[in-house]
């Protein structure tokens, strides 16, 4: 049994529910406890121990049931002319294969078993991708003795005077149901055990893909993507949110005065002060969701939802022509919803980072402090309007660090209308960000070592 | 699904149970499963299954428990239910932002270590008179023991003293999604060896483990190694019918018709796009309220009077009530 728990776990883990080996121990524990008499009572142990969030609860009921559903082969009848026993002379030519002669008697049962020792055999459940199904079938059936099946009809139909078409034809049916059956068996098998790593592959594709490509992000990855790019956006709040700063409080910390007054016989003359340790890092972001970004704006507005999911204090703005503050729109609605608001209300017109700088200035400047951090999504492609580099230049004074994210190459900075490399200069870090696998590097290395603190 | 009823609730199911074979050792509900069910049943807790299961996990693998659902599902209900039932002393930590382990785990008496001092000091000239030289002073001193830092002097906060409880106790760590990160952090020692280091005097080890329930709103996303050291419960809203025999139990005196009509009203308020959709207290709350109102039946006005009661943002109020009639034909 422990082998068929150890089964039920890789088939958990493929359908993304985390078992570590420690959550593996304790579900072998809590089955230890429960037995397997009681199946609501085995499910609920192995829930309890093993799936840690509702999410996860649905995914792992899903597993249990089709895990542990034993799905006996189900082998049509035999045509009525031949019911009842299979007849001597028929047994009497199967008799080099057990198989055959499983199926002549209509032994499910048996087919099963065999089914289930070839399927080990044959290693049905390492399948790792949906193209291996057919070459895993054809070794299930191998494995199961199929070649001697179809030896036994190739004899039969070279008996003389047609005696042995009966048996020929009994088996050649037999054979094509076999054959979908074991078709069966594998999907079941790939399901279970492949449906993850399909994903993982999915999402590895998606990260490198250039998501201001033509058409933006395939509808079906689109989840994909916002998972993804929600945990880098968690990421990017989880390094701002370390504590950066102790404050000293008035407050007396007995504890420590106390302590250190023993060395002078409990005299407290170097006295303690409690330290609070501060940390309200602010971000502020701005993303770009003209004409010109169109096709990358969902993946910068995706980013800018999720950031606004993690960080407590952000202002978030989205401009193309004018500058307007969206904090309203992202708290209050769902990620889609959003991202087509947004886009609505000011998405898709001619790009003018001067004026929308000056927006940004009038509304919000006064705002920016040393905690702050500004964000810049966008190409910085101005349409040959006014860069208005002053006000760059103000932002970066008054803020603890400019990020500029371009979903552009850098070979393209500074062509056409883009006025990127003038910006680049009053960012802190300026970096291409047009894969999720891209934004993901920055998170890790760029900000660690380039942001000041 | 968790929820609290009064044993003479307790409808023809439950009587069912009592003739199964877990009634036989009632007097232990922690024999099997269905003893845990009807323990918690007899002490006013409507428990499914589910939630047995993962109580009676707990106890037997020593782990403790994560409870996870939206506010007024009966999470805490469930550790105060559990600690009456198995009669042991609960515990409780209410988790907050800024919780650090001097009001967490221990504090030192500083009053009395300050007397100490005093008292040390007088005695110290006694003690040392005697002593030829400094080397000797300082032998002695050193072989006095010293006290400052010792178990008279420590004051034990929740986490401690769960742990210093000989015969186990209940533990409730009441929404530990509020504490911060670092907090959680510190909470693995004790979830996972039940033990404590208290630089001063050492490691502080449990003799009879505490059963541990924590329990979280999800403001914030746990730790996998939070979560990783805990059984996991979810309790889901409940389903009409025991939702039914939750208000039965918990409002004596309310009559059928209007309990069903209630919580058929209810459930179809959860179906809407709701802010903050009412949950199990929600709704004891209200029947409360329309026992007290004389209702009995549930007519629009009084749903509007009252609206109140079950929703408690001015917009949810605001969305609901024009459609009131509509929504009472509808069940």
């Amino acid at each position: 049994m422990q082998h068929t728990l150890e089964q039920f776990f890789r088939a958990l883990r493929a359908a993304d529910v985390k078992v570590s080996p420690a959550e593996a121990i304790d579900a072998s524990r809590a089955v230890a406890v429960t037995g397997y008499g009681d199946r609501t009572l085995f499910r609920d142990a192995l829930c309890s121990t093993l799936a840690k969030s509702a999410d996860e609860v649905d995914r792992f009921e899903g597993v249990f049931d089709s895990f542990f559903s034993r799905d006996a082969v189900a082998m049509p009848p035999r045509s009525a002319s031949d019911q009842g026993e299979p007849s001597a002379e028929d047994m009497a030519a199967t008799e080099s294969s057990p198989l055959a002669q499983a199926v002549l008697q209509g032994d499910n049962a048996r087919i099963q078993q065999s089914m289930e020792e070839a399927a080990a055999r044959a290693g049905v459940a390492d399948i790792r991708l949906s193209t291996q199904r057919s070459r895993l079938t054809r070794r299930l059936l191998e494995e199961m003795g199929l070649e001697e099946i179809e030896r036994i009809i190739a004899n039969a139909r070279r008996m003389p005077n047609g005696e042995g078409q009966g048996l020929a034809d009994r088996l050649d049916e037999a054979r094509r149901n076999l054959f979908t059956e074991a078709q069966q068996y594998v999907a079941r098998q790939h399901d279970l055990y492949a449906a993850g790593s399909a994903r993982e592959l999915r999402e590895e594709r998606l990260a490198r893909k250039q998501l201001n490509a033509d058409g933006g992000v395939d509808p079906v990855d689109y989840q994909l993507m916002q998972a993804l790019v929600k945990k880098m956006a968690k990421r990017l709040a989880t390094k701002y949110a370390r504590r950066r700063r102790a404050a000293q409080k008035g407050h007396l910390d007995v504890r420590k005065t106390l302590r250190r007054s023993m060395a002078h016989g409990g005299i407290p003359f170097q006295v303690e002060w409690k330290v609070k340790k501060i940390d309200k890092p602010s971000i502020v972001a701005i993303c770009d969701v003209s004409k010109s970004v169109a096709a990358a704006a969902q993946f910068l507005l995706t980013f800018l939802y999720s950031l606004n999911e993690v960080v407590d204090r952000m202002d978030a703005f989205a401009f193309s022509g004018r500058l307007i503050s969206v904090n309203d729109v992202l708290d209050d609605n769902a990620v889609e919803g959003a991202i087509f608001k947004v886009l609505q209300e000011i998405g898709f017109q001619q790009t003018d980072y001067g004026r929308s700088l000056q927006d940004f200035a009038e509304q919000h400047l006064e705002s920016l402090d040393r905690r702050t951090t500004v964000i810049f999504l966008g190409d910085g492609r101005s349409n040959f309007a006014d860069p208005r580099l002053d006000i760059m230049r103000q932002i970066h004074d008054r803020s603890r660090a400019v990020i500029w994210l371009n979903p552009e190459p850098e070979s393209y900075w500074g062509q056409g209308d883009s006025v990127m490399n003038r910006y680049a200069r009053f960012c802190h870090v300026a970096k291409q960000c047009g894969t999720i696998e891209q934004l993901e590097r920055i998170i890790e290395d760029v900000l660690r070592s380039y942001v000041p603190h | 699904m968790a929820q609290s009823g009064f044993q003479r609730s307790i409808s023809k199911d439950r009587i069912l149970t009592t003739s199964s074979p877990a009634a036989a050792n009632a007097a232990d509900p922690l024999a099997s499963v269905d003893a845990l069910v009807e323990g918690l049943g007899s002490v006013g807790y409507i428990a499914s299954r589910r939630i047995a299961t993962a109580l009676f996990m707990a106890v037997k693998l020593e782990k403790p428990i994560l409870v996870e659902g939206s506010a007024g599902v009966g999470k805490t209900e469930l550790a105060l239910s559990t600690a009456k039932l198995l009669g042991l002393p609960l515990i409780r930590m209410q988790c907050y932002e800024g919780l650090d382990e001097s009001k967490a785990l221990y504090e030192w008496k500083y009053g009395k270590q300050l007397l100490y001092t005093q008292i040390l000091k007088d005695r110290m000239g006694e003690a040392l008179a005697d002593a030829p030289d400094m080397d000797a002073a300082m032998d002695r001193l050193h072989g006095m023991g010293d006290l400052f830092f010792s178990e008279p002097f420590l004051e034990p906060r929740p986490l401690m003293k769960a742990l210093r409880e000989e015969a186990g106790c209940v533990l409730l760590i009441d929404e530990v999604d509020k504490s911060d990160e670092a907090f959680e952090a510190f909470l693995l020692e004790v979830l996972s060896a039940y033990q404590v280091s208290v630089p001063e005097l050492g490691v502080i080890k449990a003799k009879t483990s505490p059963l541990v329930f924590l329990t979280s709103n999800n403001v914030r996303d746990l730790g996998d190694a939070l979560k990783r050291r805990c059984l996991h419960l979810h309790i889901p809203l409940p389903e009409a019918a025991l939702e039914e025999r939750i208000v039965a139990a918990r409002v004596p005196g309310i009559e059928a018709k209007l309990t069903r009509e209630l919580v058929a009203f209810v459930q179809t308020l959860r179906t809407l796009d709701l802010r903050k959709s009412p949950s199990i207290s929600e709704t004891v709350d209200w029947a409360r309220a329309l026992v007290l109102l004389h209702a009995d039946s549930l007519a629009p006005e009084v749903v509007r009077d009252t609206l109140n009661v079950i929703l408690k943002f001015e917009q949810d109020i605001g969305a609901v009530e024009p459609q009131v009639v509509e929504l009472l034909h509808k069940r």
